[in-house]
């Protein structure tokens, strides 16, 4: 398919360079084009479009079809500053035009009013890092509607008790229930529990060109061949690009934000697919890159007059890492499930969303029913620990297993701890020469205890639904991620934040920061949702500086 | 072999297009159809072999029917794992090549002290098959944690890597290779639809509907 797309020359001082076309990126595109500014979007990955996306889990798991190549972009990670990074697949993230919402499983959460100001409330933890964010819900709550009626999202308004207040319902009803959904449900209401239908950025009715989804189940890791799932590809790039005023130029790998005498940012270095090198000019830059390479882009874009970074001052650039917390549990049932059918989720429950601070915990979380396995993930991760590895006894297991099983993913906080953190590796050099992402990170103690009694309570679920077997992942210390969050956070001191309430950096007049790197904290996982209704808000507030001239667009 | 075939991707670029809500709604039940036929159209064709030789391919394919024999139900020879596997040491397994050959030299060595009078592996009974690929097994496990997530990773292990490739060889969609005529599916009961309609399962056949718990509508 053709769209239509304005094309510009790296020497064109555009009034907009984005990096990274993810859920910020695309929103920021969308928004500033159709406010009548000239955009150009460098995304590091491919321009792939629904008809390039497969079921082929070899192209999708073996070869990072969507996500992060490690072996051009090696990642390391250590536990504590104190050691020595090592080379490890520490995070993944998507590395295609849409970014991680074309893979991502779309469970579409609101934050909760307490996320904004749990710190107000629970006081300093130690250890912790912790502090309000400079917004509060009701501020970001019509971008939330904002979001749900534009890149389409299914759920049923007020089912949950726990749901913040909302100024609209959702654009279209949930999605079908799945045999997962049905057995948490009733679990969840003979323990006194309220499961409701899961919000999804996935399409239940056709709606602006775009199919509803067609149950395949190919959902977490891939790309949706029918665009139903609302990732930025297939929602607002199209509509970005059809304003004429934007391009998205894929392949651009950007590894350095210039800046003139004055400080001011002039716009983006990048390598092109041939490794050409060019200066994409812009009158402002956006960093939307994720939470990982946001900040690895400011270190790498140090020079004499910003020596730590830039955007750096406050040193807090690539700090206080928030992966989210997670509990697996595992139930297989008499019957078959079928739960390969759909997508992952169909029921959550906030319950434990705020728990009582008499727990002795901080935080809290949202636990969900899914099955978000294909065939091959299914053997590797959703098999009991017991089961044999070969031969008649797993081939039996196998099947038996595979058609009843689900999961009960328990999400929670994280809390920011300063050393946890995204940095450059002073040994460890990319294919072109650069320091790599280094990832420091260790749980709070308080994420593992809560994530303990999480578990103990899906436990139960599973017990109440009528599991026949049941197990659950051991509860470790995290050495992966894919929620990259509060790594450039937001807040009204420059000593201790990044960006200002406006996503502008506190140092730069024409830099914006605007993903996952801008939260305070995390919520209780999945994120997604909030970082587009923080991309829509930081839109409307960037027009509006950029209207009465605050940035000389 | 053609791994996507053109009905398909006719199909996809349809509902990749700018074609209006009213036409998706009005043309859904075909829609759906025509995705079943054009991903029944996808299913791999047999390939011929390009890196093991007609010996090796036989060992390869006798030790894959250890980890998924066959049985009342197809196994990874049904699902022609060995072909999924010498197309993948072609092409994004290619590392793990000089890992098989050094593989197959060591079942032949085993094969051989274990039972003298037996030429090759593949050539063992069922039995004798059961007692080598043990060894073989347990001397893995007692120097390996287990498969990565998704990866066979970076182990130099020979069964480690068999096994991965051999459980991605039955059960990959087909697309990618392996899993023919949709054999690995089958035998763990996944229907090899390309789109499902609810009800989906035993569960979910008579839900009547979502409805609040009762006298507890009220916000929390």
């Amino acid at each position: 398919m053709n769209r239509p797309m304005a094309t510009y020359k790296p020497s064109d001082e555009v009034d907009f360079v984005i990096i990274g076309s993810g859920a910020a990126g695309g929103v920021l595109a969308k928004e500033l084009s159709t406010n009548g500014f000239r955009v150009v979007v460098l995304e590091q990955g491919e321009y792939l479009r629904e008809k390039d996306f497969t079921h082929d889990e070899t192209k999708v798991f073996l070869q990072s079809q969507l996500t992060n190549k490690v072996n051009t972009h090696p990642i390391t990670f250590r536990k504590t500053p104190e050691e020595t990074a090592r080379k490890q697949q520490a995070v993944l993230y998507g590395s295609c035009v849409g970014g991680s919402s074309v893979h991502f499983t779309a469970n579409f959460w609101r934050f909760h009013e307490i996320d904004f100001k749990e710190h107000s409330k629970t006081g300093n933890i130690p250890g912790a890092n912790f502090a309000d964010w400079p917004i509060s819900y009701a501020n970001l709550e019509p971008y939330y509607t904002k979001v749900e009626w534009e890149i389409g999202v299914s759920g049923l308004a007020g089912s949950s008790p726990f749901d913040p207040p909302r100024s609209k319902p959702y654009p279209m009803p949930p999605l079908p229930v799945k045999g997962n959904g049905v057995v948490f449900e009733r679990a969840c209401r003979k323990l006194g529990y309220h499961a409701f239908p899961s919000p999804m950025a996935i399409l239940s009715q056709p709606r602006a060109g775009r199919a509803a989804c067609m149950n395949c189940g190919f959902c977490l890791g891939f790309g949706c061949e029918v665009g139903a799932k609302s990732s930025s590809l297939s929602s607002v790039i199209p509509m970005a690009e059809k304003t004429g005023r934007c391009e998205i130029r894929a392949n651009c790998y950007v590894h350095r934000i210039e800046t003139d005498k004055n400080g001011r940012a002039i716009g983006a270095v990048y390598f092109d697919a041939q490794r050409n090198t060019h200066l994409q000019k812009a009158k402002a830059v956006i960093l939307s890159a994720n939470g990982a390479e946001t900040p690895r882009l400011l270190l790498l874009s140090a020079s004499n007059q910003f020596p730590s970074g830039l955007a750096n001052s406050s040193g807090y650039v690539g700090k206080n890492l928030m992966p989210n917390s997670s509990a697996i549990a595992f139930g297989v049932f008499d019957e078959p499930l079928n739960d390969y059918k759909g997508p992952a989720v169909s029921r959550i429950m906030h319950d434990f969303y705020e728990l009582d601070p008499k727990l002795g915990l901080y935080g809290g979380g949202g636990l969900d029913a899914r099955f978000d396995f294909t065939p091959v993930s299914f053997v590797f991760n959703g098999l009991p620990p017991s089961t044999p590895r070969w031969g008649a006894g797993f081939k039996q297991a196998l099947a038996h297993n595979f058609p009843r099983t689900l999961e009960i993913f328990c999400h929670g906080t994280s809390l920011p701890v300063e050393s946890n953190s995204f940095s450059l590796d002073p040994q460890v050099k990319d294919a072109w020469g650069l320091p790599a992402l280094r990832m420091t990170f260790r749980d709070h103690p308080n994420d593992l205890k809560m994530m303990e009694w999480m578990k103990d309570r899906a436990l139960e679920i599973l017990d109440a639904a009528g599991a026949k077997t049941r197990w659950n992942s051991p509860i470790e210390e995290q050495q992966f991620a894919v929620h990259l969050l509060g790594t450039c956070r937001m807040g009204n001191d420059p000593k201790t934040s990044v960006i200002n309430a406006d996503h502008r950096a506190h140092d730069v007049e024409n830099l914006f920061l605007c993903d996952g790197s801008s939260l305070v904290t995390s919520g209780r996982g999945q994120p997604t949702m909030t970082i587009q209704a923080l991309a829509y808000r930081a839109a409307d507030r960037i027009t509006a500086l950029a209207k009465r001239g605050d940035i000389s667009t | 072999m053609n791994s996507f075939h053109p009905a398909r991707r006719d199909f996809l670029q349809l509902l990749g297009g700018t074609v209006s809500a009213a036409w998706l709604t009005a043309n859904w039940p075909a829609l759906v159809s025509a995705a079943e036929h054009a991903h029944q159209a996808a299913k791999s064709d047999h390939p011929s072999l390009e890196v093991f030789t007609p010996d090796q391919a036989r060992e390869v394919e006798a030790l894959a029917a250890c980890i998924i024999p066959s049985g009342e139900t197809p196994g990874a020879r049904e699902a022609g794992v060995v072909y999924f596997i010498d197309r993948a040491l072609k092409s994004f397994f290619s590392d793990a090549l000089p890992v098989y050959q050094k593989g197959l030299d060591a079942v032949q060595k085993n094969t051989t002290e274990l039972f003298p009078g037996v030429a090759r592996f593949s050539a063992a009974t069922e039995e004798q098959k059961l007692t080598i690929f043990t060894q073989i097994a347990e001397e893995s496990e007692r120097q390996n944690d287990g498969p990565r997530r998704f990866a066979p990773g970076s182990s130099q292990d020979f069964f480690q890597i068999l096994r991965v490739h051999t459980i991605y060889g039955f059960l990959v969609d087909p697309e990618g290779g392996g899993n023919f005529d949709y054999a690995g599916w089958k035998a763990i009961g996944r229907d090899p639809a390309h789109s499902f309609s609810p009800p989906f399962g035993f569960y979910d056949k008579d839900y009547p509907g979502w409805q609040p718990v009762p006298g507890e509508t009220e916000k929390k």
